[in-house]
């Protein structure tokens, strides 16, 4: 069976869903089985690319020319496929949770948010996808514009300044984009996305070298969250917790790392960053991110603020396996991503099943909670004890080929900076468990568990970041694919 | 120097007359006072085409059959002064038009004053 | 045969139109409209089929009385030309179309003049782009501007005062430029294009000729509403009738940039124009500082008219920048932008004209969220439009900007690319301003729900023309390769 067609169908698989989703607004049933059968469309077309991913094949498709001799071009590559495979599984996961908790919290412009997700979606398959940064750019811009409707969902004040800063950074950051993308095809005369890098042929100054970075570091690192251009991350969190949970645990963020690591690996290459000594900004860049956000985890009384705070710095832990440079770091990096995805997305179900059930969303006012929610708080426990590297979560794993990443590199720094997060993490996570489980909680006579729309997704994500923490290869051979990905970028070049 | 001021005394006068219309589109408050200025601009514009057509000593361009046809010095060049016909027209057309909306003007608001009209208008 | 002899009948076209207007509309007071509409037609099917066989069998030279040049005057169907004629004449068609049920709400009783002058503008737009004269430019320019002085005129109360403005400042540019015409004639003794093209080279160093550049391009410049000379467009933009806004707006300072392509890269050439003093990059610069100026006063405007207007002064400095560059990827980026805007500019106006016939105002303070309902078509045309003017892909005004960002990389001029791509947050924030106002409820009013409008959307005629044009946008940012491939033929270096 020819494949060229798969990754163009599972990206339009979700568009295709856009009309039929706004026809049936008016019937809340018929609308959302659209989202679900348009998920599990999409995620059985991803995964047919697996088996081409696990033998280090691509399959690649032309559409058209975007620009003389730059085309809308689709490359389904193994690390495409492996991150489009997390947002297309998650994003089933996500659905059944935003029924419950949509209807649950009783938000309005339902079909707008619905249409909107499916948007976003078509967008990040296209960002995992994209053979080029032309085409990568035109689905990025997509998956702003796309965001923008879900930020300020509920259109207060408070949210609609949200989605204004929101929208102050993203646009600032897709026109450096544009900047970076057209200085290197000027320089390089070509875009596609290279493992090795497309810096091999031509040997340009170190200071033009800089500037190109740069920009392509103000570009991505902004939906990355790397500080101090992560100001938008923590504000968007005024967005319905469904959003918060797909889109900034998966889909925006972390095509914001998959960007990273996509600069790093595919244009400039593992070598080039090394000899212009590009990795060693990043990881000055990632280190203090890490550990600037989980101080400052701390202090965020809003559970979903310190979640926030939690994401930046775990997206830092990715783009400080990059910029090691070292095959395993890159592992670890390129496995965080599934990690925290499933881990992070966990957490917020749980902050988002407790807000529609308990109209709380502060940590102060968790006391207790354990003894009416019982599933979520051991789902949330579960993502927590994951996110701090705890063994056997998934989180462990990951960990542990950073840190084997930087001894690899010979660099002690980011090792410390590992081990110290990793202690914020447990002290920013267990006062909530402590709470939730050990102290006397008030008002919750009347209350129960949440709906089962919310529970069941949310436990499920909580299964699956143990079963990925015990055997990393039993679903889809992630590690596999992960470590060989790694190897590509290290030989390739 | 002397010389390159006489000797181009014709292109004196238009730069002095672009100089005059300039002053009445830029400087005059009265409406029909800019207008006439930006007439004198135009013509100032028409008598430099006149003038870099003009020849001593040389005959409209109707075949003289005493002064043989190769000889082009005693011919004038009739271009510009055909294209300034045209360029006349323009202007009288351009005349009409600013009069026609000043009439227009001075209905709505009752004066051609820049100033009050200005003050009206805010 | 037909072929040879094109370029007249365009010209000829609308001077037909021009006198049957007149002369139904004494009879018959409705036919007006339709007249001009197949009069416009008939230019825009001559203009394609004119488009389809320069592509075949390139320029097309019609001789007047078989005269062949330098005695007699031509028109000049070339590449730059019947791009230029193909983009006016389509526009102008879809907006006399559009003027059907709003002409006769905005200018009572004063139909027919405003459609013979319509046609007379037209005649004179045309004449400029296809004539091969310099003189006979001069007497199109100002058939032109004298239709458009009137058109203006037929507007609100304020209309005849900024109508007398724009002839005031618009005749004294056209006689510099006239007086330009005279020193090069007097150098080279010749009007012709073509041949002034091949004799410059042997002058370059005249001041004269130098002197006439200047001259030329100040003249122009007016007419372009190039900075610091766009004194006179937001008044007679914002006070002139709707459809004559979308008719002069998108056209108008087109046409004009055409003949500052045509001086300046066709006769000169770049290097006899930057031989004495750097005119191209004080161009350049000019057009950079209107960008900026443009952007910024659009954003502190409340009537989206002028808003617009303003934003037109922007816009036309993207193309005067794009033609300083003199680069092919500058070049291409000109001129599709030319397209572009032209099309964004009268989808814009149309929109405006749609609210102002269904709201009587277009105060963006009174906007709100039940325009959604009311008129869901034009405000979805208007997202699309807004969306193309800040640039974002896949959207036509997003690849412009692309070219001309190359451009500027490709000259290394990094302030012109800085301005690029802030004058696009700029667009973003003075177009996301009204779309939030559109689509969200007003956070601050005491009203829970959003505002309830009746669906109450412009008739069909005023409805496809502003949909086609929106529509165009996505086909012309797809279309891209295939335009851009075609410019860049006619890029003359």
């Amino acid at each position: 069976m020819d494949l060229s067609i798969v990754p163009l169908l599972a990206i339009l698989v979700s568009l295709f869903a856009v009309p039929f989703i706004l026809l049936s607004s008016k019937k809340p049933n018929l609308r959302e089985t659209w989202t679900i059968l348009a998920g599990l469309i999409k995620f059985g077309l991803v995964l047919s690319l697996l088996p081409t991913a696990l033998r280090g094949e691509s399959v690649e498709i032309h559409l058209f020319d975007l620009a003389p001799g730059l085309p809308l071009a689709l490359n389904a590559d193994p690390f495409g496929v492996f991150f489009a495979i997390i947002a297309s599984g998650l994003w089933i996961f996500t659905s059944f949770y935003s029924i419950g908790y949509m209807r649950g919290a009783g938000e309005g412009k339902q079909t707008r948010y619905f249409a909107s997700f499916a948007v976003c979606l078509s967008a990040t398959i296209g960002i995992a996808f994209s053979a080029n940064l032309l085409t990568f750019i035109l689905f990025y811009e997509m998956l702003t514009l796309a965001t923008y409707p879900l930020v300020i969902h509920k259109e207060t004040e408070k949210s609609i300044t949200a989605g204004r800063k929101y929208l102050a950074f993203t646009l600032t950051a897709g026109l450096l984009l544009i900047a970076a993308a057209g200085m290197v095809y000027t320089y390089t005369g070509t875009l596609d996305f290279t493992p090795g890098g497309l810096f091999t042929e031509v040997d340009l100054p170190q200071h033009i070298m800089l500037i190109i970075f740069i920009l392509f570091l103000g570009g991505v690192g902004v939906k990355a969250g790397i500080m101090p251009i992560h100001g938008w991350l923590p504000s968007a969190m005024a967005a319905p917790t469904p959003v918060s949970a797909l889109l900034h645990a998966v889909a925006v963020v972390k095509s914001g790392v998959f960007a990273v690591i996509r600069v790093v690996g595919f244009v400039f290459g593992t070598d080039v960053m090394a000899s212009y000594g590009l990795g060693d900004i990043l990881i000055v860049l990632a280190g203090t991110t890490i550990i600037i956000a989980s101080l400052l985890a701390f202090a965020q009384d809003n559970l979903k603020r310190r979640l926030a705070y939690s994401t930046v710095g775990h997206l830092s832990y990715i783009v400080l396996g990059v910029a090691l440079l070292t095959p395993l770091g890159m592992q670890g990096g390129i496995m965080h991503i599934a990690a925290h995805a499933t881990m992070k997305i966990t957490l917020f179900f749980c902050a988002g099943a407790i807000y529609v059930n308990l109209h709380r969303e502060n940590i102060s006012q968790l006391n207790g909670i354990a003894k009416v929610m019982p599933w979520t708080m051991a789902a949330f426990t579960i993502g927590s004890m994951g996110l701090a590297g705890i063994p056997p979560l998934n989180g462990f794993v990951s960990k542990w080929y950073l840190a084997l990443g930087s001894l690899e590199g010979d660099m002690i720094v980011p090792l410390i900076v590992l081990i110290i997060s990793g202690l914020l993490n447990v002290g920013y996570f267990f006062p909530i468990i402590q709470r939730a489980y050990f102290r006397k909680g008030e008002g919750l006579e009347k209350h129960g568990e949440a709906s089962p729309f919310m529970v069941v997704p949310l436990f499920s994500t909580a299964i699956l970041s143990i079963l990925f923490g015990l055997f990393p290869n039993l679903f889809f051979s992630f590690f596999d694919l992960a470590s060989s990905i790694a190897a590509t970028l290290f030989t390739g070049g | 120097m002397i010389d390159f001021f006489l000797g181009h005394y014709a292109y004196w006068f238009t730069v002095i007359l672009l100089c005059v219309g300039l002053y009445g589109i830029l400087f005059k408050k009265n409406l029909i006072k800019k207008t006439i200025g930006l007439s004198i601009f135009q013509v100032s514009v028409v008598l430099f085409f006149v003038s870099i057509a003009s020849k001593w000593d040389a005959t409209v361009t109707v075949r003289d059959s005493s002064i043989p046809v190769d000889q082009v010095a005693n011919y004038l060049n009739p271009l510009p002064h055909t294209l300034m016909l045209t360029a006349i027209v323009v202007g009288v057309a351009t005349l009409g038009v600013a009069f026609t909306l000043l009439i227009a003007i001075y209905n709505r608001y009752g004066t051609i004053d820049e100033q009050e009209l200005l003050d009206e208008i805010q | 045969m037909i072929e040879t002899q094109l370029p007249a009948y365009i010209a000829l076209t609308f001077v037909l139109f021009s006198v049957l207007i007149p002369l139904f509309g004494m009879w018959k007071k409705e036919w007006v409209q339709p007249l001009a509409v197949a009069g416009s037609g008939l230019a825009a099917t001559l203009s394609i089929y004119g488009f389809i066989s320069y592509l075949n069998s390139g320029p097309i030279r019609y001789f007047f009385g078989g005269w062949e040049p330098p005695i007699g005057i031509e028109f000049v169907y070339d590449g730059l030309s019947g791009f230029f004629v193909l983009v006016i004449n389509v526009v102008a068609f879809l907006v006399l179309v559009h003027s059907r049920k709003i002409g006769p709400l905005e200018f009572p009783g004063k139909e027919m003049p405003y459609y013979a002058l319509a046609m007379l503008a037209m005649l004179g737009f045309n004449g400029m782009l296809l004539t091969g004269d310099l003189f006979n430019f001069y007497v199109f320019l100002e058939i032109s501007s004298l239709a458009s002085y009137a058109l203006i005129a037929i507007g609100e109360k304020q209309a005849p005062y900024a109508a007398l403005r724009y002839l005031i400042i618009g005749t004294a540019g056209g006689t510099l430029y006239l007086l330009g015409v005279g020193f090069l004639y007097t150098v080279t003794g010749t009007l012709n294009m073509i041949d002034m093209a091949a004799m410059l080279p042997m002058y370059a160093e005249s001041t004269a000729v130098v002197a006439a550049l200047i001259l030329m391009i100040v003249g122009i410049g007016v007419k372009a509403a190039l900075f610091p000379m766009h004194g006179w467009l937001p008044d007679s933009y914002t006070y002139a009738a709707s459809s004559t806004s979308a008719l002069i707006a998108p056209i108008g300072t087109k046409v004009a940039a055409y003949i500052l392509f045509r001086i300046m890269l066709f006769i000169f050439g770049i290097e006899l124009v930057d031989a004495v003093a750097p005119l191209s990059t004080i161009v350049g610069v000019l057009a950079s500082v209107g960008i900026l100026y443009g952007s910024i006063m659009a954003i502190a405007q409340t009537e989206m008219k002028r808003m617009l207007a303003y934003s037109s002064v922007s816009q036309i400095g993207y193309i005067i920048m794009g033609l300083s560059l003199a680069n092919p990827f500058g070049f291409a980026g000109a001129l599709l932008h030319v397209l572009n805007h032209a099309v964004m500019k009268a989808c814009l106006f149309m929109i405006s004209g749609n609210l102002r016939m269904k709201e009587g105002h277009t105060d963006i303070s009174l906007f709100d969220d039940s325009y959604r309902k009311k008129y869901p078509w034009t405000m979805a045309s208007f997202t699309i439009a807004a969306i193309s003017m800040v640039g974002l892909p896949p959207l036509a005004g997003f690849f412009s900007k692309w070219y001309l960002a190359l451009g500027t990389i490709d000259n290394g001029n990094w302030l012109f690319l800085a301005v690029i791509l802030i004058s696009s947050l700029l667009n973003a924030v003075y177009f996301f301003r009204i779309l939030e106002k559109v689509y969200m409820k007003n956070p601050s009013s005491e009203q829970k729900e959003p505002s309830d409008g009746v669906r109450n959307e412009v008739s069909f005629s005023m409805l496809a023309p502003t949909s086609i044009l929106a529509m165009g946008l996505i086909v012309i940012g797809f279309m891209n390769a295939v335009i851009v491939g075609i410019l860049l033929d006619i890029f003359p270096l």
